[in-house]
């Protein structure tokens, strides 16, 4: 008999975001923009924070889409300006950024192993609330905001520690 | 531009200040708040207003496409010329004054935003879709502290019943649509933000009662904001904003 072999349902929204990347023609490009984290939340590169919606080889320059996390997020900019250094430092000086607000960023676009990559940072990522150290289910909200836009505070009964939460939005 | 692009760019803009405004009030408490967390909050939630001005100021500036900016249009106006209704201006007052306010606004706006994430103009309709989320996290927040003071301490108490009687009279004007916002919506552009008041009684009626708090029964009540006649109150938060740009015109970092 044929075993079963059980596939993880890919959220619709990442799969979305994931056959963008992959109808692409410019996947060196998408390898080479792996490599710029969120400022804030270094465990995150821009496509696994769901920011870096598209990169493509315009006829003179280089598209880049990105979607903002929060209207204020002050890392925008940081961002924005990271990825023109990275794309400068591989040759390409001449880059547009376009900022695309529809559909809005939703942290469904994060993806699961990129939550697990969150959890083992000592986020904890936004489908729990449990102890990114201790694993505890024990745990309550300090503040609603935390250190950065898209995160709560959090503290741990179990444990005693207190942790960021990255809020589902 | 044609007259319906000149209206968007108005309504725009209207919506812009709205954010702008009270962005920089609730900044105020930056290094002035009761405890680190409400200063991260406060500061969370300015940052989004803000934000969203920069988002509405941009969609004027692209519509208008004659070489003006966020920045331009942020810093280059006066009191005359910003069109903010007036509850968003008048100042922080203590923490109670600033979450009533906050929740007072934060109610209208998840309704109000839901129905712009709706508009046929697509601009408006992204930023809708954008800033509805974030102001359905601050209203989470504000209503929660409106039961913590409504129902905390017979000084809370009070503070938040004062706030409310203050502010009642501003929230009026949140219901009434200005020119080119009434043409927008006549050319089913947006909805009318009218029909949005029946509801928002019912649910800030539901909040007061739940904080112990009574309604404010006063009947007075003041408009003009959308024809830049706005408090004395705006004149100085805009000169302590605008002071660099005024001082040095179109100085960029």
């Amino acid at each position: 008999m044929v075993s079963e072999r059980r596939i993880d349902i890919v959220p619709a929204a990442h799969a979305a975001r994931l056959a963008v990347r992959r109808a692409s023609a410019d996947e060196p490009l998408w390898a080479l923009l792996d490599s710029v984290m969120d400022p804030e939340v270094p465990a995150l590169s821009l496509w696994e924070l769901g920011v870096l919606q598209d990169v493509r080889r315009g006829p003179e320059r280089i598209v880049v889409v990105v979607t903002p996390t929060y209207s204020g997020c002050p890392a925008m900019h940081a961002m924005e300006e990271a990825v023109r250094q990275r794309l400068a430092e591989a040759g390409y000086g001449d880059v547009t950024i376009e900022r695309r607000l529809s559909p809005a960023w939703t942290t469904d676009w994060i993806s699961s192993e990129a939550r697990t990559a969150l959890r083992e940072y000592g986020i904890a990522p936004p489908d729990t609330t449990n102890c990114p150290q201790c694993g505890s289910a024990r745990t309550v909200p300090i503040s609603e905001f935390g250190s950065t836009a898209c995160k709560a505070l959090y503290r741990c009964e179990e444990c005693g520690e207190p942790f960021d939460y990255f809020k589902p939005h | 531009m044609s007259p319906q692009a000149a209206d968007i760019r108005a309504f725009s803009i209207a919506l812009g200040d709205d954010a702008l405004v009270l962005g920089q009030r609730l900044a105020e408490w930056v290094s002035n708040a009761p405890s680190l967390e409400e200063e991260l909050a406060l500061a969370n939630v300015a940052l989004d207003h803000i934000g969203r001005a920069r988002m509405f100021y941009g969609h004027a500036a692209e519509i208008a496409a004659d070489g003006s900016d966020e920045d331009s249009i942020a810093f280059g106006r006066d009191t005359r010329t910003y069109t903010n209704l007036l509850i968003n201006e008048l100042p922080r007052g203590d923490f109670a004054f600033t979450i009533v306010r906050q929740f007072l606004v934060d109610a209208f706006n998840v309704p109000f935003l839901t129905t712009l994430a709706a508009s046929s103009e697509p601009g408006l309709a992204a930023i809708g879709e954008k800033a509805v989320k974030e102001s359905a996290y601050h209203l989470r927040r504000s209503r929660d502290w409106m039961l913590r003071l409504g129902d905390g301490t017979a000084e809370s108490h009070d503070r938040a019943q004062r706030a409310a009687e203050e502010l009642w009279g501003y929230t009026r004007e949140l219901f009434e649509p200005f020119g080119a916002e009434a043409r927008l919506t006549a050319a089913r552009v947006i909805t009318d933000r009218a029909a949005l008041e029946d509801a928002w009684r019912r649910e800030v009626g539901a909040t007061f009662v739940e904080a112990t708090l009574q309604v404010p029964q006063s009947t007075w009540s003041i408009r003009g904001g959308r024809d830049g006649v706005h408090t004395e109150h705006l004149g100085y938060l805009l000169a302590e904003m605008q002071f660099m740009q005024r001082a040095y015109p179109g100085q960029r970092w």
